[in-house]
């Protein structure tokens, strides 16, 4: 079946034996049985804590985005004494704003056929057969009352003439189950979450911290016990200790540098819980968005996402000419081609991510790419707005049309869109059980952070919706049980030893960095992490790639730590230093994308290793051996262990994805 | 192109700063004005300085982070749009262009360009929510809300909460950013049981930070949201509906 299916590392200068070695199995610990039921099942049995007793437990929230803020606000409500933490100078500012299209939901009113086994077998599927079953039911149960209590706490959905929610499609569906607010559902969705949390805080059940970023996490005897963190204005390194910590610190995709990320997101908070032992889910899981915009100058700050959304009407094509250049308003129909519409009939412009971005990069790479750079398809209106007319189309994508000509100085109303493959989400994360704590007790992770709902590509629409689910719901619920125990239990004294000797070695971490004697800027060495990555560990990978991108990191990370230079102290508002901490974490992540890339010898999803390919260039999946989660043990020495979590599937039987015919 | 760059230095809240100028080559028009300073910063590493610092974060518009008052307009030259969606196109090659942090009384400097914004989030703890715990909410079908309003809500919901109303107001009024609130959660039918609890308690909160309204309208130009002038006679309808029927209702 596959074209060549040896991944040759013998003439490479690294060999997988060289980087890692392989651990035990590890367990999801979700019920057995029917998966449809675990969740209902899994509560029943959770352990609860009666309301006098809540507030006896400090609960630590890292994250203000959809997932923290809520998780923060519904401890809040329900009693218990949390201290939430952010980055941010305000809460109302997570990443989660970007988010433009919608959040999906299984409610099922209408007559498209919809149902919760249906939302979770798109998920699966969408996700390539490499998610964790259990919790995508769970996704799709906890769904339905996300929209209502979001709707309830401020969230203006867009609505039907006659009053009902409206939705539409999005990609690798087809049915219409996207919720939305114009292209500001993360906007409208962050802003309800960020006053519920601010309600919470007037209330003084929250204690929040904006302007303040986790460090390091403190473990005592196996369990995390607290963080220890920076006052970014005053640059006072401190300790908070708590009976758990929840990671809810977004996702990683800025490894690349230029990315559809906000500036700021980063991977520290998980990656040095990582150090301390959490285990790390398949993080070479990435998704390229099909619809970003392509690079114009070496300063773009980033790659702006033209949300997927645009594809319900919007029609991909480049000329069939490679390097045509003419105007593409001047292509007539005959010399177009609508590649996705013509490869996957089924689905047309609304194939699922991976597959739209690999066909944008089949195109580019055979030379019909097109605009100044040839790196980039077009994405036309000129149909749908002679179909249904120009006001339709206003509402419909109003500020994404205006965004994209103010970006770029083209109208979308008179020249197609140009768009391109952008680094975008990471499926991969923090590994959790079912209950969504990680290896280490005590220590919970929610949101993008994580790993479990997305498998190896993730469906347009579903992480607004994991972020809420997971924050609202599931870790409101499993939390509790985990601290039912500890009842009586203080939490870990300021002056315990493993809480100085935390706050001391991030204070010699931190006061190293800043007295870093070099010549350039954390930046300067960040882009250079971005371009090895998208060459190396990017829409398309190869084993000698890979190696070599190892390698490629490794004289990078050589080159930080002997030509850095942190402007200003470590004392007061520094945000080179800021910066700094988190490129350093991002090389290290960086060689830990391509060396679990390197590891997965099959292609699935967002993951396409050229080795492993169909005849018809659709990417290989290949259950007999890789039907399994990969979770990372960092050793102390900074050598890594694979375990693997099997996955099994009982609703949703694992087939090769088509979205040709069905 | 080429700029000169005066721009507000400032160690922290407790110092005095003052003006400097950069002079910045090789940028070009259709660079933002962020990533202008980012390319500075860069220059300015390499050559031993300290970069200036300022925020920013999605540098599309739409999470309210950045924010620099340029040649003394809040975000920049082009009305409606913020700092990050500011592009050099908008300066003449060779000119001076001035750079400060957003001024006002409330947002304290906290370094160079970067203010502290947390009134605003003050204000929002007065009331600018809805008291409703996770998993109560009745089904959102069962309350239909009709196109338009919806529509009008998000109108109102739309504000990022940049502060660049408060920066351009003579009197560092927050009534823009206050009424949009106030009519984002009076126009739909959950989040509209408090309204009068809830203007009364943003109002005071409001009003112990920043300053009266005289609906000079500065805020409306420069507004990267597009939060109409209603807004603020709406939050004068508010608190009247609030006094006219007592507080809570
Ligand atoms: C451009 C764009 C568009 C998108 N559109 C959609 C969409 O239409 N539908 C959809 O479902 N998904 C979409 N997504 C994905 C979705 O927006 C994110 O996955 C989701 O919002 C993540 O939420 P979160 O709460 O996990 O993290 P975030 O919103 O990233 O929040 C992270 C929080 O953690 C804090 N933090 C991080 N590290 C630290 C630290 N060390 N110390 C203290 N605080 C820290 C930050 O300050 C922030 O408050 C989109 C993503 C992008 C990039
Ligand atoms: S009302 Fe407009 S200017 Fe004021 S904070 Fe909101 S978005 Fe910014
Ligand atoms: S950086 Fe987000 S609005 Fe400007």
């Amino acid at each position: 079946m596959t074209i060549s299916s040896t991944a040759t590392t013998t003439d490479a200068p690294l060999t997988l034996d060289d980087l890692r070695t392989l651990g035990e199995p590890i367990a999801g610990g979700q019920p057995t049985g029917d998966p449809a039921e675990a969740w209902a099942d899994r509560k029943l049995h959770y352990k609860l804590v009666s309301p006098l007793n809540r507030r006896k437990f400090t609960v630590i929230v890292v994250g203000t985005g959809l997932a923290g803020a809520a998780c923060a606000a519904a401890l809040g409500e329900q009693g218990y004494n949390v201290h939430s933490f952010t980055f941010h100078d305000s809460p109302r500012r997570a990443h989660s704003v970007a988010a433009q299209g919608g959040i999906n939901a299984a409610r099922a009113r209408q007559v498209d056929n919809d149902s919760l086994a249906r939302f979770v077998k798109d998920t699966v599927k969408g996700g390539d057969f490499r998610a964790r079953e259990a919790d995508c039911w769970r996704l799709a149960e906890e769904s339905v009352r996300v929209i209502d209590h979001l709707d309830a706490i401020g969230a203006p959905f867009a609505r039907e003439y006659g009053g009902q929610l409206a939705t539409r499609s999005f990609g690798g569906v087809q049915v219409s189950r996207t919720y939305y607010t114009r292209g500001q559902t993360g906007q409208q969705l962050q802003t309800a979450a960020s006053q519920a949390l601010l309600r919470q805080v007037a209330a003084g059940t929250v204690t929040l911290h904006t302007r303040s970023e986790m460090l390091d996490l403190i473990v005592k005897d196996g369990v995390a016990s607290g963080i220890v963190v920076r006052d970014l204005i005053s640059g006072e390194i401190w300790s908070q200790t708590g009976h758990a910590v929840v990671l809810a610190t977004g996702g990683y995709g800025n490894a690349f540098f230029k990315s559809t990320l906000a500036k700021n997101s980063n991977v520290s908070a998980a990656f040095r819980a990582h150090r301390r032992g959490a285990l790390f889910a398949s993080p070479s899981f990435l998704q390229f968005h099909p619809t970003a915009l392509p690079l114009g100058s070496d300063w773009q700050s980033k790659t702006i996402l033209m949300s997927e959304s645009l594809r319900n009407d919007g029609r991909i094509w480049v000329p069939v000419a490679p390097g045509d250049p003419r105007a593409a308003n001047d292509i007539p129909e005959a010399e177009r081609d609508y590649y996705l519409e013509r490869r996957y009939p089924a689905f047309g412009n609304l194939a699922p991510r991976d597959v739209a971005s690999r066909a944008a990069r089949d195109e580019i790479e055979a030379g019909r790419g097109v605009g100044p750079l040839q790196n980039s398809v077009y994405l036309d209106f000129r149909d749908p707005l002679a179909r249904i007319g120009r006001t339709v189309i206003e509402e419909r994508y109003g500020n994404l049309f205006e965004m994209y000509a103010d970006a770029t100085g083209e109208s979308p109303f008179e020249v197609p869109m140009r768009i391109a493959p952008g680094a975008h989400f990471a499926m991969g994360g923090l590994w959790s059980d079912y209950d969504l704590m990680t290896s280490i007790p005590g220590l919970f992770v929610g949101g993008e952070a994580g790993w479990a709902y997305h498998g190896a590509n993730r469906l347009g629409a579903n992480s607004l919706l994991s972020a809420n689910v997971d924050g609202w719901f599931t870790l409101p619920a499993s939390i509790p049980n985990y601290l039912a125990p500890l009842l009586g239990t203080p939490a870990l004294p300021a002056d315990d030893m493993a809480v100085i000797r935390t706050v001391a070695e991030t204070e010699g971490a931190v006061q190293a960095l800043a007295a870093s004697p070099g010549t350039q800027g954390p930046d300067r060495f960040h882009r250079r992490l971005g371009e090895i990555l998208y060459a190396r560990c990017g829409v398309s990978r190869s084993a000698a790639g890979l190696s070599e991108g190892i390698r490629l990191i490794r004289e990078l990370r050589a080159d930080f730590q002997r030509d850095l230079r942190v402007a200003g102290t470590a004392a007061g508002f520094n945000q080179e230093l800021e910066r700094a901490g988190r490129v350093a974490d991002f090389i290290d992540l960086g060689e830990l994308m391509c060396l679990d890339a390197l590891d997965r010898d099959e292609s699935c999803g967002a993951h396409f290793r050229v080795e492993h390919q169909l005849a018809d260039g659709e990417a290989a999946r290949d259950d007999d051996n890789w039907a399994f989660v990969s979770a990372w043990e960092r050793r102390p020495d900074g050598r890594y262990r694979r375990h693997a979590e099997p996955l099994t599937f009982e609703s949703v039987r694992p087939q090769t994805r088509n979205y040709k015919t069905s | 192109m080429k700029l000169t760059f005066k721009i507000w230095r400032q160690e922290s809240t407790a110092v005095h700063g003052r003006f400097e100028s950069y002079d910045l080559e090789g940028a070009g028009a259709e660079f933002t004005l962020l990533e202008a300073l980012d390319k500075l910063n860069d220059q300015l590493v390499s050559t031993g300085k300290e970069p200036v610092a300022f925020d920013s974060d999605c540098r599309e518009g739409i999470c309210g982070s950045c924010g620099v008052t340029v040649d003394g307009q809040p975000h920049g030259p082009v009305a409606n749009t913020p700092s990050c969606r500011q592009h050099l196109r908008s300066f003449p090659d060779g000119s001076t262009v001035v750079l400060e942090p957003f001024r006002s009384g409330a947002f304290p400097v906290v370094k160079d360009l970067a203010v502290d914004r947390s009134g605003l989030d003050r204000i929002i703890e007065g009331g600018g929510y809805v008291s409703l715990a996770a998993g109560t909410a009745a089904d959102a079908d069962a309350h239909p809300v009709s196109h338009d309003t919806a529509e009008a809500a998000l109108d109102f919901a739309a504000c990022i909460g940049c502060g660049a109303c408060v920066a351009a107001c003579p009197n560092g009024s927050a009534n823009l950013f206050t009424g949009a609130k106030l009519m984002h959660l009076s126009l739909l039918p959950t989040t509209a049981v408090e309204r009068g609890s809830r203007a009364d308690g943003m109002v005071e909160a409001m009003d112990e930070e920043f300053g009266p309204c005289s609906v000079f309208g500065e805020c409306v130009q420069v507004c990267p949201a597009g939060i109409p002038l209603t807004a603020i006679a709406g939050l004068n309808k508010e608190k009247l509906r609030a006094v006219l029927r007592g507080r809570g209702k």
